[in-house]
Parts: structure tokens; sequence; C-alpha cells
């Protein structure tokens, strides 16, 4: 709530968000957009996971995007993530969930501790933060969080690569993040 | 649950199954608007000052209930890929994307308009050379999705789907049709506000925000749950688009205005601090 303490004012108030409703599905999600590498590419690996709800049931309409240095660590600065060439990694993905609440990003392993995340889905207010860390990855951010809380921000390592499960409410909540200036 | 209901499918052979589905459903198909109202009148009591996003925590929009963290997110200093945003450039989208009255080989019927406006951070900075993107229903209410069954009509001249660049001050600009306003299964004859969703990018990661945009003066304000879920009345009055006579254009279309501010970038966020 840096924004109501007075001295670090933005000059204009933002734009509430909205939920993303239930008829995103043909609009946002496009042909290669959770194949940041072609799945043949010797570097790729899968990102997968489900998003479930407070009751534990999958939510087969929400929305992932992903945002990733690459192999070098690197933050990508080319253009062409909706029309894939094939070739240039852009370091962005967008995923559905399908009808089992199961999304599935075509990736490389970054060069850094983290993939950033962001969350959507019908139900849900406004859009969510979060960390996808590698398995043995450790920030002070990470660090800082309660040990039953960190490990909802750690991927596990599978046999296709990562698998990283996102639940929007109760136990096993995922840790959420909010960045300074937002409220 | 929140598909949209169907109150004259008297003559459609699947009736019995969506009845059925509606007794089914949980008390949300027998609340009331009169309950929904009370209850967003008694949140929109406990605000105590300014909130500038809607509540996560929002259970006139019954969907919400399984669906907000119930722990207090934690804040982070944005590092690395969250200090900047994906680029987008006119490889990824065409020019023509901007227009959706000219998607298909006959005119789409309704009210022809346009809107533009600019996106800039919180310190007014434009966001130029960003993707937005949108979605709507056509000018009967009518989703072009699967999922969407309102028995209004469906345009075969419009998807209601339209993708653009930011120019280099920020502007972005559509020409499409007025949507209707569209029932839904969120409670008993509840109607979502004439509304066009966009998305939109900042130039860092942090400012990823999906919204919607709404027409001036809509009766279906006070009534709905997803627009009432920003409680601050200063807050979702930011959502409603400006009628604008400069930006209509003779013999064509009307013209609306909608200005969209992101959340301040924190590159120049420390500088200032
Ligand atoms: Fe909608």
């Amino acid at each position: 709530m840096i924004g109501a303490s007075g001295t670090n004012h933005p000059v204009s108030r933002p734009t509430p968000g909205q939920t993303i409703g239930p008829f995103y599905g043909y609009a946002l999600p496009y042909e290669g957009g959770p194949d940041l590498v072609p799945k043949g590419h010797p570097d790729a690996i899968r990102l997968h996971g489900v998003v479930l709800d407070g009751a534990g049931a999958p939510v087969p309409d929400a929305l992932l995007e992903i945002w990733q240095a690459d192999r070098t660590g690197d933050v990508p600065r080319k253009a062409g993530s909706l029309h894939r060439d094939g070739h240039t990694f852009t370091g962005w993905g967008r995923a559905s969930t399908n009808n089992v609440g199961e999304y599935s990003f075509t990736t490389v392993m970054p060069g850094a501790p983290f993939i950033a995340m962001t969350v959507f889905a019908r139900g849900l207010m406004n859009r969510l933060f979060t960390r996808v860390y590698l398995p043995g990855a450790a920030d002070p951010f990470l660090l800082s969080l309660p040990p039953d809380r960190r490990e909802t921000l750690v991927a596990e390592k599978d046999a296709g690569g990562l698998r990283f499960d996102v639940t929007l409410q109760g136990d096993r909540e995922t840790v959420f993040i909010t960045y300074p200036g937002h409220s | 649950m929140e598909q949209k209901s169907r109150t004259h499918t008297a003559v459609r052979p699947n009736v019995v199954v969506v009845t059925e589905a509606v007794r089914a459903s949980s008390d949300a198909a027998a609340t009331t608007q009169a309950e929904i109202g009370a209850e967003i009148a008694a949140i929109a009591a406990t605000r105590t000052g300014e909130e500038t996003q809607p509540r996560l925590d929002y259970a006139p929009y019954r969907s919400s209930i399984l669906r907000h963290p119930t722990k207090s997110p934690y804040q982070a200093d944005p590092e690395a890929v969250e200090l900047f945003a994906p680029v987008f450039g006119p490889q990824d989208v065409d020019p023509l994307e901007a227009d959706l009255t000219i998607q298909h080989l006959g005119e789409p019927i309704g009210e022809r308009i346009v809107v533009t406006g600019r996106v800039t951070d919180g310190d007014g900075k434009p966001v130029a050379n960003q993707l937005v993107e949108i979605w709507q229903a056509n000018s009967a209410g009518r989703y072009l999705h699967q999922r969407d069954q309102h028995p209004a009509p469906l345009d075969p001249n419009f998807t209601g789907v339209g993708r653009c660049l930011t120019g280099p001050d920020g502007t972005y600009r559509f020409t499409t049709i007025k949507p209707g306003p569209y029932p839904w299964r969120n409670h008993v004859n509840a109607w979502r506000p004439a509304h066009i969703h966009f998305s939109l990018f900042g130039s860092e990661f942090t400012q990823r925000m999906v919204t919607q945009m709404y027409f001036p003066g809509d009766p279906l304000f006070g009534l709905d749950p997803i627009y009432q879920s920003i409680v601050d009345p200063a807050a979702r009055d930011r959502l409603v688009a400006t009628y604008d006579h400069d930006v209509t254009l003779p013999e064509v279309a009307t013209g609306y205005r909608w200005d969209i501010v992101l959340t301040g970038g924190h590159r120049t966020w420390s500088e200032s601090a």
C-alpha cells in the first residue's frame, strides 16, 4: 500500500483489474502459445501441473502465462511470441488448463532461480502473480517464507522436466506475490 | 455455474437437460437479485478508505468463493525478468486485427463504434509498442464461444476478437460493434452490463492485467457483482469509457475514449522513491 502512504503516490490511480470471465477461450489462447521452444528442441523441457480450487477440484477454465530468462540467464528482448518462428526464444508463453485442470508448457530450463507466472481464471476477480522456483534454487525472497509455504513455490523435477501445481485456496495454497505499489 | 441462463428454451430439444442442471445447481440458481444486492451493500459498507482493485474474496460473485486465496500475499521486490515485459512486434499483430468489423465477408449487425485511449503507467509514461487484446459479445449479447448458450443470435459477420499494438504515445484504437448486455447464472435474472474485455501488458511483468471496459450510464451497474467487486466507487468509475464526439467519425461510428493506467513501474519507482 505504498500508494496510500502519501509519499510515493503515483501520478494517476491505476485502472482496476477484473476477472477474465468464462469466455476468453476463443480469444486469448492460440496455436503455439504454450510452446516457447518446439517440442523437439534438444533443450526442451516440459513445465506442467494442475490448477486446483479450495475444494481440491481442478479448475478447467484457468489461463496461465510464464515469462522467463533463457538458458544463460539473459532476459529475452525479442518479439514473436504470437507467431512462433520455430527458432526465436522470446521467453513468454500462454497456456489454458484442460477439462481436468492440467496445463503444459514446452520451454527451456532458465539460467535463473525462477520463472515468473501469472494466473487468471473465471471466478478469480483479478490476476495473481507467483514464481516457479527451480528445484534446489534459493534466493532471499524464497528463504524469507515459512518452510511449509515455501515448498508451494518450488517445482518438482520429473521425467520430462518440471511439475508445478497452482492451488488457489486452502492448506496447500500457493504463495502469491504482490509488488511494491500494488494494493 | 456461470453458464448463461436460458429462459426461452421451451422449443429447444435439450431443454430438459438444461432445466435439471439449473435445479441441481446450488443456491446460486435460487438466489434473488435483491439478496445479491443486500450482500453487495453489506460488503460496500465495510470499506474504510481508498481501494484501487477488486476484492478477491467477493462472495456475491459465486464462482469466486472457492477460487480466491485466503492467505495474505507476500510482497517481493521485482527482480530480473519481473522488471521487463515480453516484447511483441509487427510479426505478431496485423494492423487489420484492430478492426473487428472487417473480419468476415459481410458487415456485422449493430452500432459501430471506435474505442480508443492511451495506456500509461502510474507515472504517466506511455506504454509504447505493447500488445492490447480485446474480446466481447456481439450486439445481441452473444459470444462466439461454445460455452455461451444464451439464446440470442450469433452474427456470422462478427467474431468479437481484436488485437493491436500501442503507438509511441501509448495509444490503442479499435473499431468494433457495441456489445449487448447478457444474462448469466450467478443468481436469478442476473445480467452483465455491456462490456469489452481488455488484456494489457506494461513495460514490466508486474504490470500485467486483464480488465473490462464499460459504457457510460449502464442501468445494470448497481446490480452486477463483477463490477461491484471493486467496492470503491472512484475506482470502478475508472472502468467506464467516456463518449467523445471528437472520436466519433461522421456517418461511420460513434466514439468512446478510455484511458488505461497500469500500476507504477519499479525501475522508475525506485528513482522517485
Ligand atoms: Fe463478458
